[in-house]
């Protein structure tokens, strides 16, 4: 952790409205999410408790904190798999409650998954155009009775995804099946399917695990790169402090189901009681 | 890395088969050509047979794209060959004397085809909100339930006038659906050619699915549910699309099954059609529409075939069906299938290439 990478531009934090910090130059837009004492309680066990994060417009959020800590449960909660117990989560100013995760994906909020979740036995381009579906739109009768519609959508859906498969240099394995292709394609191809929702947060749950450090090293560029071509808000889960500390603005540590920091790489870093739950103390060479 | 074969050709092949095989049938129906010829009990099989590929693709449609296992397909097709009666009855007892039998087996099918559907959309509502087990318990019982009623329903025409009646007899006019004894009098008005066309429309409305936006939906739900929500996609409404179809193309092959016989008794559709069916989609391969229709087309025939068998003869059917069933999951000839099948393809990969289509054939 000695060597870790900068952002390419400066952040500054600032305080924000409720119970957090975004980036400055995003503090004049609405936050894309905002979650407010958010919780959830399996059978008396409280998985997640007195949640409260802000995630700015453009801002690239980390969620980090030791195993069994409840970030995918956070996940899980923002998507709307699990219905929280308590609390608030608003997307885009708009209240998620009582929605479910196809609602809350048309709202704007597009996830990637721990274990991967791809269509395996469909090619690479499918996944993609399933990822589409909501954004290139044609009835069922225009696809059975191969109306102008069907032409007119599958020409557009296909060059949509050759286009968003570019941004990983994939469009060369449009044609290949899903589940054979290499893991870390596989999750590349899964942030593809995901940005192919037109989300305006991404949550991205592990994005390295399994990759080698130069895999990561490139995916590092690419959120960078996907956040500033398609101005979307970013939160990641992950286990990779070098990816964590390089490319996240403001950091939120999870521990028992708890906030117990909030802040940027660096006071992260610094910050005793995140050391003792997570980081570890560094080695002085 | 596995490339995946462009599936447009798979879809060309399929209607190719279809078309060739019909071709067929009517040159030996034909007799043109000496000692080709067609076996009387054959020749009554032709439009069960189209019946029957008609039931297994559209079954195939639940089963294999959608992934759910559905085990009341026969109820579908009862309600499709009843209904499909009463509108070709109506019309012949509504406008006398004229010569209507194509606007009647078309009004059959269509009325098959909407009534079964609205069937499908009733049925689905409880149903889809079930999965796996559960969910192919219930449409067994929903396969039941539509026979057992179909036996208490009466139903008379007085001129253009349809009378109804539920466990009651006494209607005025002729009788023509008689409870217990089923539909009687029917007239004859399916053909092999109309069995055909609808082959080929059943063909064209799944294969055509498959291969959009919708089928692609369909087919990412029975992948992995929660990734297709997670990607904005309505589950319900997709399962209830493909559970639909199917039960449309299910009620209009019972229309046309209907109208093949004289009299038509509930009992025809009972648990073991479905089940039945379902052998065809299984044997084919779940997901296989190719394979479903050379199943159904076999199996239709088989039992005639062994007829020299006489009393052995469904012995003999069950002892085909284990070893083709073994064949086909043998694994050493599995592969030596699908080596053979990749070096036809690496041969035929030097012809101009097809545009590009995703879709299961």
């Amino acid at each position: 952790m000695t060597q870790t990478k900068k952002p390419r531009t400066p952040t500054r934090m600032v305080p924000a409205p409720s119970h957090g910090i975004i980036p400055e130059r995003d503090l004049n837009s609405q936050p894309v999410l905002e979650a407010r004492n958010l919780g959830i309680e399996f059978g008396g066990l409280h998985a997640v408790e007195d949640f409260n994060l802000i995630i700015g417009r453009t801002e690239i959020a980390g969620l980090i904190g030791p195993n069994g800590a409840g970030k995918t449960t956070v996940f899980n909660l923002l998507t709307k798999v699990y219905q929280p117990t308590m609390g608030t989560i608003l997307l885009n100013g708009r209240d998620t409650a009582g929605m479910n995760t196809m609602q809350a994906n048309k709202l704007g909020i597009a996830r990637t998954f721990q274990n991967i979740r791809l269509f395996g036995n469909m090619s690479v381009e499918d996944n993609v155009r399933i990822g589409l579906h909501n954004q290139v739109r044609y009835g069922m009768f225009s696809g059975i009775f191969r109306l102008p519609a069907y032409y007119r959508g599958e020409r557009q859906m296909h060059e949509r995804a050759l286009e968003l498969l570019s941004i990983f240099d994939m469009q060369d394995l449009a044609n290949h099946q899903a589940g054979s292709l290499p893991y870390g394609a596989q999750r590349r191809l899964e942030i593809v399917r995901a940005l192919a929702t037109n989300p305006s947060l991404l949550l991205l749950d592990e994005p390295a695990a399994g990759m080698n450090p130069h895999e990561t090293e490139e995916l590092m560029e690419n959120i960078a790169k996907i956040r500033d071509k398609f101005h979307i808000a970013i939160l990641l889960i992950e286990h990779d402090m070098n990816l964590v500390m390089g490319i996240c603005e403001g950091i939120c540590v999870l521990n028992y189901g708890r906030i117990i920091a909030k802040g940027t790489a660096e006071e992260i870093q610094n910050n005793p009681v995140v050391i003792e739950a997570y980081l570890g103390k560094k080695k002085e060479a | 890395m596995k490339k995946l074969s462009k599936k447009l050709t798979g879809n060309a092949l399929t209607y190719l088969m279809v078309i060739v095989a019909f071709l067929l049938c009517e040159l030996a129906l034909s007799g043109t050509i000496e000692g080709f010829k067609m076996s009387r009990s054959l020749k009554g099989q032709l439009v069960p047979i189209c019946v029957y590929i008609v039931m297994a693709v559209s079954l195939n449609l639940t089963v294999g794209i959608s992934g759910e296992l559905s085990l009341g397909h026969a109820g579908f097709m009862s309600v499709g060959a009843f209904s499909g009666i009463i509108a070709s009855q109506w019309i012949a007892s509504a406008f006398p004397g004229a010569e209507l039998d194509l606007v009647r087996l078309l009004a059959a099918l269509i009325t098959g085809g909407i009534v079964a559907g609205i069937a499908g959309v009733l049925i689905g509502i409880p149903v889809l909100r079930l999965r796996g087990d559960y969910l192919a318990i219930v449409t067994l019982a929903f396969g039941e339930i539509i026979r057992n009623l179909i036996n208490c329903v009466y139903f008379s025409l007085d001129g253009a006038r349809l009378h109804f009646g539920f466990l009651n007899p006494s209607l005025p006019g002729t009788v023509f659906i008689n409870g217990p004894m089923g539909a009687t009098g029917v007239n004859k008005l399916a053909s092999f050619e109309a069995g055909f066309l609808l082959v080929i429309f059943t063909l064209v409305v799944v294969l055509n699915l498959i291969g959009s936006r919708s089928g692609r939906a369909i087919m990412a739900i029975r992948d992995n549910r929660i990734a297709a929500e997670s990607v904005g996609i309505h589950v319900t409404k997709y399962r209830m699309m493909a559970f639909v179809t199917s039960a449309a193309l299910a009620g209009m092959a019972g229309a046309l099954y209907g109208l093949n016989y004289s009299t038509v008794q509930a009992v025809k559709f009972k648990f073991d059609t479905s089940i039945l069916v379902l052998v065809f989609v299984v044997l084919g391969g779940i997901g296989n529409i190719r394979g479903s229709i050379i199943a159904a087309t076999l199996l239709t025939v088989l039992p005639e075939m062994l007829r020299q068998f006489g009393d052995y003869r469904m012995l003999i059917y069950a002892i085909v069906l284990i070893l083709v069933m073994l064949a086909t999951n043998n694994p050493t000839l599995r592969s030596a299938i699908d080596s053979l099948a990749a070096r036809i393809r690496k041969r035929g990969s030097s012809a101009p290439k097809t545009t590009k289509e995703g879709d299961k054939a």
